[in-house]
């Protein structure tokens, strides 16, 4: 039995198709991460799949409940946290929780013990009986995650969960999401613009851009598909540096830019050492050289040929952030 | 019940705890009192009021105050659009009918509170009530006055993008219902047309219960009264989830 299955699932706004055909499915006790960039229709997958948004057409079910047919008992079986904020500003941490319990009718002894124990969980008990709206950012989110597990949900949904959070946050977070899934058997689906996360996390992955699925596998494969790392090297006699290791056994690819190679290679680390070395030999000097973890935009360009629409996703973050400062 | 009574809680907390809301929405009752109250009292003789024009505009006035707090209170579940929280009670297995009645239960509460405080002021300034009954028959009207305004509220909001379309709906049809009501003048004085206007507002009923409520007397025969806001409220409660239903995020 599949946490989720998606078959053919459209949504359009108007004439524009913001998701475009997705099928894919998801195991019980999978962690299975939607990697895209802005306006990829991540949120738009999660909205239909957690029935706030009705597909235009397609179906999809989520823990064997139909999403449209359905609705009550797919709302049952998950628990979301949300891309933007949806916590109650003027209750406390305590009162939101409290709220939350109730809509999913938990009776009373078990709720106090389960916001008790979550609030702890996110280290937030101690500023339970605090206005939310005194919180950090950091401390909202917690919140939020805190209130999605309430109800022990079957199926998790994070839209962008460490969104805004910082790096210790997020690594905690991520510890325990991990726990989630593995102590509590918990299938969950996550959205994110990081490779890392999505790597640390999923199980598998799916690529998404422009509403269509462009890659969908373990992040192992998927880094392999690419040729493991990236070390970047910036000499002023790239040239000769570039025919000096050109021939270099393990080198998956290398490309010579306006200033700089790139070498697509697995474990970079072993082999910078031998790079080096070849170029002293040669009398070759290296400005510099870095070893990059393949990211996202690595990832996308192999498997679009382009770059990730840089310009018009920071356009979009920044409306996102003045619609934003114009509701408070 | 538990969720209509989880939401009317939170719309309850929410109301108690922002001071400045409760405080300013005295400002302009007050204002129209005193203003309204002493300023015409000794110009404007009502016959057959004991207590004179001030006596008689303060029914209609707690009245306002009832039907601006709900009206808001209804209308705040824009703030909950955009402010996220919305989404946290749609996605919940409840259905919207239960999400609707207990956002109009709570803002009804809120609203009956306000009236009181605002019968309580008019108290401390010199009026009198000596009819008990009668002063829950005037709770009755407050109720389903803030019943079927904040579902009216809930039913505008369910249609509105944001706040921005909240002053013309407060310009062009909340005072509008405010002004016909009768709650500052005695119905049976008005020209012809303007009184089938009157009678058109569902407030009027309103205001004319409390009257008889806290005063004894009124121009509608009670029953009446009841009956047409009664049927008033529920229609609205209709509409209101009927819209609240199609609500998107
Ligand atoms: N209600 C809507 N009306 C019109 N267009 C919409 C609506 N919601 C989303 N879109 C469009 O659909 C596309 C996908 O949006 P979506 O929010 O799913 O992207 P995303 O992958 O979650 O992006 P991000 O990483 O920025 O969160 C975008 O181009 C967006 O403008
Ligand atoms: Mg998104």
């Amino acid at each position: 039995m599949y946490a989720i299955e998606v078959e053919n699932l459209v949504r359009k706004f108007g004439d524009f198709t913001a998701v475009d055909n997705l099928s894919f499915s998801i195991k019980k006790g999978e962690v299975f991460g939607l990697l895209g960039p802005n306006g990829a229709g991540k949120t738009t997958t999660m909205s239909m799949l957690s029935t706030m948004l009705p597909p235009s057409s397609g179906k999809a079910s989520v823990n064997g409940f139909d999403i449209l047919k359905d609705q009550d008992n797919v709302r049952k079986s998950i628990g979301i946290v949300f891309q933007d904020q949806s916590l109650d500003e003027e209750l406390t941490a305590y009162e939101n929780m409290d709220f939350h319990g109730r809509l999913y009718r938990i009776p009373k002894s078990t709720r106090q013990k389960k916001i008790t124990e979550l609030l702890k969980l996110v280290e937030l008990y101690d500023k339970k009986d605090n206005l939310v709206k005194t919180y950090s950012g950091g401390m909202r989110r917690r919140l939020e995650i805190a209130r999605g597990l309430m109800h022990e949900p079957q199926v998790l949904f994070l839209d962008e969960p460490t969104l805004g959070l910082d790096p210790q946050t997020r690594n905690h977070l991520w510890d325990y999401i991990d726990k989630l899934n593995k102590e509590k058997g918990i299938s969950i689906i996550l959205t994110t613009h990081y490779m890392d996360e999505a790597d640390k996390l999923c199980h598998r992955i799916a690529i998404i851009d422009k509403g269509k699925i462009i890659a969908l596998d373990t992040s192992e494969n998927l880094k392999n598909d690419i040729g493991g790392d990236v070390i970047t090297i910036i000499s002023p006699e790239r040239d000769d540096l570039y025919s000096a290791i050109r021939s270099m056994p393990d080198i998956k690819n290398i490309e010579l830019h306006d200033s700089s190679i790139t070498i697509g290679i697995q474990n970079a680390e072993k082999h910078v050492a031998h790079i080096v070395n070849i170029a002293s030999a040669n009398n070759i000097e290296i400005k510099s050289l870095s070893i990059n973890k393949p990211t996202l935009e690595d990832v996308f360009l192999h498997f679009t040929g382009r770059t990730i629409r840089e310009e018009e996703a920071n356009s979009k973050d920044k409306m996102r952030m003045i619609r934003k400062a114009g509701r408070r | 019940m538990d969720i209509v009574y989880t939401i009317w809680l939170r719309s309850v907390k929410r109301y108690i705890r922002s001071k400045s809301r409760l405080i300013g929405s005295l400002g302009m009752p007050l204002f129209l009192f005193l203003v309204l109250g002493f300023g015409l009292n000794s110009v404007v003789v009502m016959p057959g009021m004991e207590q004179g024009y001030i006596g008689f505009i303060m029914p209609g006035i707690i009245s306002m105050s009832v039907l601006f707090t709900s009206v808001f209170a209804g209308i705040q579940i824009i703030w909950d659009k955009q402010f996220g929280f919305l989404k946290e009670t749609l996605v919940a297995p409840v259905s919207r009918f239960e999400i609707m009645l207990g956002q109009t239960v709570g803002g009804a509460t809120t609203a009956v509170i306000q009236g009181l405080i605002i019968l309580g002021l008019s108290l401390f300034m010199g009026l009198e009530i000596n009819n008990i009954p009668g002063f829950f028959v005037a709770i009755i009207f407050m109720t389903l006055i803030g019943l079927a305004f904040t579902a009216f509220g809930i039913a505008i909001a369910s249609r509105m993008e944001d706040m921005h379309g909240f002053q013309l709906i407060m310009n062009f049809v909340i005072f509008p219902i405010f002004g016909l009501s009768g709650a500052l003048f005695p119905i049976d004085s008005l020209p012809e047309w303007i009184r089938s206007l009157t009678l058109l507002d569902p407030l009027t009923y309103g205001v004319e219960g409390i009257r008889y409520g806290l005063l004894g007397t009124s121009q509608i025969n009670p029953a009446v009264s009841f009956g047409v806001l009664s049927g008033f409220t529920i229609l609205m409660v209709i509409v209101g989830s009927y819209l609240f239903r199609k609500i998107s995020i």
